[in-house]
């Protein structure tokens, strides 16, 4: 099972091939050697990526799941990730693990706001995904991307703690191989992105607005296939 | 545990109250106490108290949505057709005004009997919608009557603390009702059909609409 990235998706990342400053082979020859090179490319992504920590939140049955990956059996300090921070401030990675419902969708993007740049999303199941099971609920936002840019989204329904630990590892490589400078730099290297989102009102029906416009472009359905079924007469 | 004995012993004790036995057609034959809402709380407090029946746990509060609807029944008639009396038959149309139910579940822990099942009707489905609150009476009916009041928009005078308990205090509207119409905020459906076919439909051409040059890719 691995991380997949959704159509709609508006995550940060771009996955082009690492250009290093160093010729790899010189690297090699100077190891022998006993010298050490580097660049602060390198350097820098080697400690972002190792030094994750999410953020201690779990909104229904996937935070289950996640608190397993915490514990021994799994065990995600493995990765640098044993920290969860009770605190947005403190936090790099946001894990929406579950169902999340209209009346909690503000508080999360509140949060996420709230957290400092670097900062990612992982959009664990389905219910954070698309809503779900409960996706024809009232009370049910129909995916947390709606409002925050998701990196990484995880199927299942819970998924397992190896499919997090997965997306986790799928992170982690993503970080790496970001380049500093260019057009694919890290967002919070970029003046022009935003780090922070409009956080949505409580409208006399619904969310107000039902969603960010500039984040999600909803996939629509493929009228032509979806009609031609001819209806079932059993 | 016999209903109509139960019906006529609160009549006798519950002065001015008359009870409705609604019978379940169904083979579990599960019928139900509907009461007045004036007498309502006399009904549960006796219910509750009296020696023979002790029903002191309220397991279940829920709420039914009844819409005005048009009955239409063939009655037999007799005419005089030019003249001469003849039996024909007429369509008589009579409509129900909607109303809202709110039915409570009782036990007796005490007497280890129960089910029975208590019913009450509000006048109708916009202005009248006061019932009486049995918090008092069952102390587990508090959070129940509060999602009824959020679902329904039955309003329980007498509640210590009547507010939404799933949706957020500004939201105007009732879901569980009807005629609730949800916001169309579901573009989505992988085998769309019926309704989220045509909602699928309208959303694609209001795309097709903004971006007229990119409809023939897709």
């Amino acid at each position: 099972m691995t991380g997949v990235q959704y159509p709609g998706a508006a995550g940060q990342f771009n996955t082009e091939p690492r250009t290093s400053g160093v010729d790899e082979k010189l690297k090699n020859e100077l190891s022998k050697q006993g010298i050490f090179t580097t660049t602060l490319q390198e350097l820098y992504n080697w400690g972002r990526t190792n030094s994750i920590w999410p953020l201690n939140f779990g909104l229904a049955c996937c935070a289950i799941e996640m608190i397993a990956t915490t514990m021994a059996r799994y065990d995600m300090a493995r990765f640098g990730a044993e920290v969860f921070r009770p605190s947005p401030r403190q936090a790099d990675l946001m894990i929406v693990a579950g169902t999340v419902t209209k009346k909690m969708a503000p508080l999360v993007v509140r949060l996420y706001n709230q957290m400092p740049e670097p900062k990612y999303v992982i959009s664990m199941g389905a219910c954070a995904i698309s809503g779900g099971p409960f996706k024809q609920g009232y009370n049910v936002l129909k995916g947390i991307d709606r409002y925050i840019p998701v990196d990484l989204y995880i199927p299942g329904c819970p998924p397992r703690p190896e499919a997090l630990i997965d997306a986790f590892m799928e992170l982690q490589k993503r970080i790496d191989e970001q380049p500093l400078t260019g057009a694919n730099r890290p967002r919070h290297l970029n003046v022009g992105e935003p780090s922070e989102f409009p956080v949505p009102r409580f409208g006399a029906h619904d969310l107000e607005p039902a969603k960010n416009p500039n984040l999600w472009k909803p996939p629509l359905v493929q009228i032509s296939q979806a009609g031609t079924d001819e209806p079932r007469n059993d | 545990m016999n209903l109509e004995t139960i019906k006529s012993e609160i009549e006798a004790n519950v002065p001015g109250c008359r009870l409705e036995i609604v019978a379940n057609p169904s083979p579990s034959g599960q019928h139900s106490l509907r009461t007045g809402a004036e007498h309502a709380v006399a009904v549960a407090v006796y219910l509750r108290d009296a020696e023979d029946l002790r029903f002191d746990f309220c397991s279940n509060v829920t709420g039914i949505d009844w819409p005005s609807r048009e009955l239409s029944e063939k009655v037999k008639v007799r005419k005089l057709v030019d003249g001469v009396e003849q039996e024909g038959e007429e369509v008589r149309k009579t409509t129900l005004s909607g109303t809202l139910e709110v039915v409570y579940h009782l036990f007796s822990i005490e007497k280890k009997h129960g089910p029975i099942t208590l019913r009450m009707r509000t006048i109708d489905r916009d202005a009248g919608v006061h019932l009486p609150s049995l918090t008092p009476v069952w102390r587990s009916a508090e959070l129940q009557e509060r999602e009824i009041f959020d679902l329904f928009g039955v309003v329980f005078d007498g509640h210590p603390d009547l507010r939404r308990l799933l949706m957020w205090p500004g939201f105007t509207d009732h879901p569980m009702r009807r005629d609730y119409v949800d916001p169309d905020d579901y573009e989505y459906e992988p085998t769309a059909h019926d309704e989220v076919l045509r909602r699928a439909q309208q959303h694609r051409s209001e795309a097709d609409g903004e971006h007229p040059g990119k409809a023939g890719e897709r």
